[in-house]
């Protein structure tokens, strides 16, 4: 699968990964695409996001890679889960989970949540 | 097959936790940076061991390792519930060691207590995804709630079908709204209270016992 170049310091590189792309790799390999990308500096945009495990996982990670003057961690937003409140009780004794929500990644020094509430995000991305 | 044995795992979960009742739970007290959660373990320590847990401090990551404090015994309605407390360290995405030299903090004591504060940003997920029977989600009732730590880690939370209460913390401060906290969270029960002042502690207890016991 061709792979997207790294862009000059002029842009903002966005990396849109789709579900179908994320349905076929392992937890780890989903955060190991999901850091390499904004290791690099670029935002990342997930079509379906993580599962609540993952994204446990996620910030673990991020954290042992965290290192001063070089990577500072992430930003992440996602709509609050609303659907929580509405699943029925099956799917909570069941453990199903929707994780089917939009997820925005990039690192911490060049993204800023400006707002968000339970339906609208607003982000500024700046360069490198 | 597999929605069976997601079924029998869920229903061994739940009759595990209604019948381990010989060990006391541990509930960890989760939360962003600065919320008051080291400040709620000792009011919580403080009035039923005469212990603290831990040093409480203005500038965020104060607590950077888990701290359990052993067998607290809450006495309501008389009944006691024994709990094992679990402050861990503020939950955050980023940790940027600039920030700690604005608290006056040589950049050599900043660097090291950035790295430390990612230490325990990684313990607490850990303690949450293998080591607490409930969780405490405390909250500055003076900050806006919609972050997206808050939100990732009610999911990681209801996600591992722990038990969970939200407290509404700093009652005690002018902009404290714990509405909005309510609002954010509509499918949890919130409990305002000020650890820093002792502000409603008796609904704080009762609702441990009802939760937790």
């Amino acid at each position: 699968m061709p792979e997207a170049t790294s862009t000059d310091d002029s842009g903002v590189q966005i990396d849109l990964i789709s579900g179908t792309r994320m349905d076929g790799l392992a937890s780890m390999e989903k955060i190991r695409l999901i850091l390499d990308g904004v290791r690099d500096g670029n935002i990342v945009i997930l079509e379906e996001g993580l599962s609540p495990e993952e994204e446990s996982k996620l910030i673990e990670v991020t954290m042992t890679e965290i290192s001063p003057d070089e990577f500072n961690g992430i930003e992440i937003e996602t709509y609050p889960s609303a659907q929580t409140a509405d699943q029925s009780f099956l799917d909570r004794l069941m453990g199903r989970h929707s994780t089917n929500k939009l997820t925005v990644i990039g690192p911490a020094n060049q993204i800023e949540t400006l707002h968000k509430d339970e339906d609208f995000i607003s982000a500024l991305v700046s360069r490198k | 097959m597999g929605l069976f044995t997601n079924l029998r795992d869920s229903i061994s979960r739940v009759t595990e936790r209604l019948f381990s009742e010989s060990e006391p739970k541990r509930i960890g007290i989760y939360g962003p940076p600065n919320a008051g959660k080291t400040t709620l373990a000792n009011r919580i320590a403080r009035d039923w061991t005469g212990d603290a847990v831990g040093p409480e401090s203005h500038i965020p990551h104060e607590t950077r390792r888990a701290r359990r404090k052993e067998n607290v015994e809450i006495e309501r309605d008389g009944k006691t519930v024994s709990i094992d407390i679990v402050d861990t360290p503020g939950v955050t995405t980023k940790v940027d060691y600039k920030e700690f030299l604005e608290h006056d903090m040589e950049k050599e004591d900043a660097v090291r207590r950035s790295r430390e504060a990612t230490e325990g940003v990684a313990e607490a997920m850990h303690w949450l995804r293998e080591d607490v029977d409930g969780v405490i989600y405390v909250l500055d009732s003076s900050e806006d709630p919609f972050t997206q730590v808050n939100t990732m880690l009610i999911g990681i939370i209801e996600s591992q079908d722990l038990p969970v209460l939200i407290f509404a913390n700093k009652t005690d401060l002018d902009e404290s709204n714990v509405q909005r906290i309510s609002n954010a969270f509509p499918q949890h029960e919130t409990v305002p209270l000020s650890a820093l002042e002792g502000d409603n502690m008796d609904e704080v207890y009762g609702k441990i016992a009802e939760y937790f016991g």
